[in-house]
């Protein structure tokens, strides 16, 4: 089964990003880990695809690409103003929004 | 020219609605003419339609126009539509016509008054809602106007809202109007779900069909109208706001509550005449209300010290006698006394004002008199309009008036004689109390300086309203004088005539209004006896202080306020005070439950992304875990 370790891939990727989303601090580094938990949802689209021959796979990869860029220019341009307005892009230092 | 209906009741709501949108920046001499011009203009075409409707086609019943539908839905079309025939015609002339008479007096009145924008825009509303009310062709859209009416009540008895008292008294006058108001509604409530209609001809021919005479929803729909009309008309037993409404201006109390609004209720039952037909004991019901209410009115006018509250509680007792007249089945005498009552008590408010306005807002009249010299102009109309009050016979319009009431109260077959002597005496006790306050004001010697006769724009509307309340009774005169039938004939398309027991002549109608003219004439006989200056009587009086109990209690309308006051605001009070409220118990409870539970889950809000994005991870794999389960 050729799927089998893309599928592993998928998921030893995913967990990496998470990881990397919950332990890093840097709001770069967190939108980094975001794009590979990005990459292995497409990852396991396209290994879906293959395994049953059918094109949705990859035309989810298409929407996902598109959706990871857009994504992208959001968050930078959200980045830009959080360094921006309070000097520092480290997650935990913003947390106005305590209840 | 019939075609320009609509028009009438558009034309004021225009006036208000420029004054309310832009009635800061006009100048008061642009507010004078707008406010005063669209009640005018109104009157003019009033003028056209009623030549159009009485010459053009004598014997046309009635005129109907829909503007356009105003709710639609299955089962129930109610439009905007008016209707005219002889009945509304004529309250629609009184409406515009004094109306504007009492606007064009306002102009000066109100002159130097910072809210003079405020104050004609609603004015011009209450035009607008008043003949909404009587024009109206459903119950719906007469209950439009019937709550506009008394809306515009309540903003002008509050007009001087810096006064709390004045605000107090708008309130009230409201409250108690709303109890009257809430009885129609369910009124309305009751003819629409056995009717499917609230069409007012097509409701009361189909109830004449569907109700044998005295049968219980008859007698309990007229019960509830009659409930609405007592509130709005100031009769027995919510009369209690109409001496407390005189804190507006005395042009509105003229036109409000005096001429038109307070007389609604009589419009409602006279309209309304063929279901109370159908419940001959609410009619009788009606002409006990009136007299009591009468005779309370007469005897506490009597005693009051404010002269505004003296004519106040006059049209509670005129007003009387038109409830009377219905009751006994006198459809059309009833509206000529409120043609006549209109024309005369619109008359004796605004030279009331012309006093207070020359006095400095002096409104006690043992702190006038002596105004006879100083005010001439004022003191000739007021004269006519007391002299027309109390009936002085053969020169005044009050005169025929009240005497086809009492003549229709002895003859009607569903009348009692002691009614007629309760009557008889209400119009002793009339003479009695408007010559006091002549004699009191405008005898004597001057307590109060005045500064003089007012300008033109109040003097006019004062000497059109004395010609028309000299001159309007020759419109009806008995057999006995003349026998003219002018009002009744032209009454007769839209209310029944009034029936009479046999054996009624001309002998003994003329001996009935024998004893009508003495009565009125010993009032004022009496009147001069008591309380012309000079006279012992009157010096006695005078020094009399007023807190002895008679006299206090005829003071407060025959102790009325005090009584609901005891009976229904201080429970009230006690038990909205009470702090170990039972009800209260689970209410409290579910709020600190909400609060507690906001205060548990507001630690989760830490505001740090990174716990949000774990929380998420976490949930979704419960969630997998769950759907794998």
């Amino acid at each position: 089964m050729l799927s089998t370790p893309a599928l592993v891939l998928a998921i030893v990727l995913f967990g990496l990003g998470l990881i990397g989303l919950l332990s890093r601090r840097n709001i770069l580094y967190m939108l980094l880990s975001l794009e590979i938990m990005l990459n292995a949802a497409a990852l396991a689209f396209i290994a879906g695809g293959a395994r049953w021959g059918q094109v949705d796979g990859e035309i989810m990869f298409l929407f996902i690409l598109t959706l990871a860029a857009a994504e992208v220019s959001v968050a930078l341009g959200i980045v830009l103003q959080l360094s921006h307005r309070f000097r520092t892009v480290d997650a935990d230092a913003l947390c106005e929004l305590r209840g | 020219m019939l075609k320009l209906l609509w028009l009438i009741p558009v034309l004021p709501l225009t006036g208000f609605l420029v004054l309310a949108l832009c009635g800061r920046r006009l100048s008061r001499h642009q507010i004078a003419w707008v406010g005063c011009g669209s009640v005018g203009a109104a009157a003019m075409t009033t003028a056209f339609v009623a030549a159009d409707f009485l010459g053009v086609f004598p014997d046309r019943e009635s005129y109907h126009q829909t503007l356009w539908n105003w709710i639609d839905t299955s089962g129930m079309t109610v439009g905007v539509s008016w209707y005219l025939d002889a009945l509304s015609l004529l309250m629609v002339v009184v409406i515009t016509g004094v109306g504007f008479l009492i606007h064009l007096y306002s102009t000066e009145y109100m002159a130097h008054d910072d809210g003079y924008a405020r104050f004609f825009a609603y004015m011009n509303l209450f035009v607008a809602a008043m003949l909404t009310l009587v024009l109206a062709d459903n119950l719906l859209l007469l209950y439009l106007g019937w709550e506009g009416v008394g809306l515009c009540s309540y903003l002008l008895i509050g007009f001087w809202y810096r006064e709390p008292e004045y605000g107090t008294a708008a309130q009230k006058a409201f409250i108690v109007t709303r109890i009257g108001d809430t009885a129609l509604a369910i009124g309305l409530f009751i003819l629409f779900t056995q009717f499917t209609s609230l069409s007012i001809q097509q409701v009361q021919s189909l109830a004449v069909e569907a109700w044998p005479v005295g049968s219980n929803l008859a007698m309990i729909v007229a019960v509830l109208f009659l409930i609405g009309a007592v509130g709005k008309s100031a009769q027995l037993p919510l009369q209690v706001w109409l001496p407390d409404a005189m804190a507006g201006p005395t042009p509105v109390s003229a036109l409000i509550h005096a001429a038109t609004m307070v007389t609604a209720g009589v419009y409602l039952i006279a309209r309304m005449h063929h279901l109370f037909a159908l419940a001959p004991m609410v009619q009788e019901v009606i002409a006990v209300l009136g007299l009591v209410t009468l005779l309370l009115a007469a005897t506490s006018a009597l005693v009051q010290h404010d002269i505004k509250r003296v004519l106040a509680y006059s049209t509670m007792s005129q007003i009387g006698y038109m409830f009377l007249a219905l009751g006994v089945g006198a459809w059309s005498a009833a509206l000529f006394h409120f043609l006549t009552h209109s024309c005369f008590k619109a008359l004796l408010f605004l030279a009331a004002g012309s006093v207070i306005h020359s006095l400095h807002h002096e409104q006690d009249i043992f702190k006038m008199g002596g105004l006879r010299r100083h005010l001439p102009w004022t003191f000739w109309t007021f004269l006519i309009g007391a002299a027309a009050m109390s009936g002085v016979p053969l020169i005044t319009s009050g005169f025929y008036s009240k005497d086809w009431i009492l003549w229709s109260v002895w003859s009607s077959p569903i009348s009692h004689r002691w009614i007629w002597f309760g009557a008889v005496f209400g119009a002793l006790l009339t003479g009695l109390y408007s010559f006091r306050l002549i004699f009191q004001v405008f005898f004597g010697e001057v307590r109060t300086q005045p500064t003089g006769e007012p300008g033109l724009a109040m003097r006019g509307p004062l000497v059109v309203l004395a010609f028309l309340a000299l001159t309007v009774g020759f419109l009806e005169m008995p057999h006995t004088l003349g026998n003219v039938t002018v009002f009744s004939h032209y009454l007769s398309h839209a209310l029944p005539t009034t029936e009479l027991l046999p054996g009624m002549d001309e002998s003994s109608e003329a001996r009935e209004q024998l004893a009508v003219t003495v009565a009125a004439l010993l009032g004022i006989g009496l009147a001069a006896l008591l309380f012309l200056p000079g006279s012992r009587p009157a010096s006695r009086l005078a020094d009399q202080s007023t807190d002895r109990p008679s006299m206090t209690f005829l003071q407060g309308g025959w102790g009325f306020d005090r009584l609901y006051d005891r009976l229904f605001v201080r429970p009230w009070f006690s038990l909205t005070r009470n702090p170990s409220d039972m009800l209260d118990r689970g209410y409290e409870w579910l709020a600190v439950c909400a609060e507690s539970c906001h205060g548990w889950m507001s630690h989760t809000q830490t505001g740090q992304v990174r716990w949000y994005a774990a929380t998420v991870a976490v949930g979704t794999l419960v969630l997998l875990g769950l759907f794998a389960m």
